[in-house]
């Protein structure tokens, strides 16, 4: 008797379809951000670093959002640091020659974890000897921890010997001109591989 | 002809003797990372090869007294320098300070290290067969922004 069969039929076809139909829907290309292919870490979606608040050189407080428009890369160090944060910043300038004509839609940012040493006027002459472009931020003990814990980076002043070294995360934080991060890249990855990271971003959606 | 290769042969000989006798830790391509004004500290960067096993055991300056060897070291994306008591130097091994690796901290600067500049550096070496040599280098100061000279990648050239 199928009339009596019918009702449990539709209800299972009931909810077959609606388990597929959102399926279709996302397949049908209604999905916010392009599925990318990265040469870093693919973050798109990331529930963390999600802005900032932190003091240029020049005493005023600035944020994600002032570089709407633009793609940020973002990294940590302090200026004591002769090896890891030269080289990142090195490989930086690279990145924007590379990307040419699209250079200028990259904001490059230095965020240091050792306010105490790198007061402003160090901080940019430090950026400025890589690029007139490249900016320098900071906040107090408070706003470097709480910035941090934004951005899931490890940093810890470590003494040695006479003084103290800084022992903090190598990665690069890239937004999109939206303000959304999108690729970690690493330390040892080439300005290459970072630069065509960066351009597909500037260039998606 | 004869006596002419064999002169050459002697003044070879000699020469080879020479360089025996010398200090047989060589250092090369010694160079300081600029500094921008109020950077307390950079970084010297060199190759070292040592003819028979030794140490790199220490460092000074007269650009400052607080000198020391350093290691840096990546361990999962976090960077970590830590002062070495030594670096090994294997017999007839080309060592390497460089980015990425070793390097010789010069902390408590006064003023800045500029570019084109050069930093007296006495190395310390602890031979492993108990003697000792320190070498004097001239460092030569490049710029802040400049990468290690054993960089494997030429930069791209685009036109």
């Amino acid at each position: 008797m199928t009339d009596s069969l019918r009702p449990r039929q539709l209800r299972r076809r009931e909810l077959l379809l609606s388990t597929l139909a959102p399926g279709v829907w996302l397949l049908s290309g209604c999905q916010k951000e392009p599925v990318a292919a990265f040469n870093g870490i693919d973050v798109t979606g990331a529930e963390y670093a999600r802005g900032f608040t932190l003091t240029d050189p020049d005493g005023r407080v600035r944020t994600l959002a002032d570089f709407k428009g633009q793609a940020v890369m973002l990294f940590f160090g302090f200026t004591q640091c002769p090896d890891v944060c030269p080289t990142a910043l090195a490989r930086a300038t690279e990145i924007r020659t590379l990307l040419g004509a699209d250079g200028a839609r990259l904001q490059v940012i230095f965020v240091t974890v050792d306010p105490e040493r790198d007061a402003p006027v160090v901080l940019k002459a430090y950026t400025q000897a890589f690029d007139a472009s490249f900016l320098g931020l900071y906040g107090n003990v408070q706003q470097t921890a709480d910035v941090a814990k934004e951005f899931k980076v490890y940093y810890k002043k470590v003494p040695t010997g006479a003084s103290y070294t800084m022992d903090h995360s190598a990665f690069s934080y890239v937004f999109s001109p939206t303000g959304k991060l999108r690729v970690v890249l690493r330390h040892e990855q080439s300005a290459q591989d970072c630069a065509s990271d960066i351009r597909q971003i500037l260039h998606a959606a | 002809m004869k006596n002419l290769s064999r002169s050459i042969f002697f003044i070879l000989g000699l020469a080879g003797l020479a360089t025996w006798a010398q200090a047989q830790v060589s250092v090369q391509q010694a160079w300081v990372r600029a500094s921008v004004p109020q950077q307390q500290a950079t970084g010297a960067f060199m190759l070292i090869t040592s003819a028979k096993d030794s140490r790199l055991v220490g460092a000074t300056s007269s650009l400052t007294p607080s000198v020391e060897v350093h290691e840096m070291a990546m361990q999962d994306n976090v960077m970590r320098m830590r002062q070495v008591p030594a670096v090994e130097l294997p017999a007839g091994k080309t060592v390497a300070l460089q980015p990425g690796g070793y390097h010789v901290m010069l902390m408590g600067l006064k003023q800045p290290v500029v570019a084109g500049d050069t930093v007296p550096l006495t190395l310390s070496f602890a031979n492993h067969d108990g003697t000792s040599e320190t070498v004097q280098v001239r460092a030569e100061v490049r710029p802040l922004n400049s990468s290690a000279n054993t960089s494997a990648k030429p930069a791209e050239h685009k036109h």
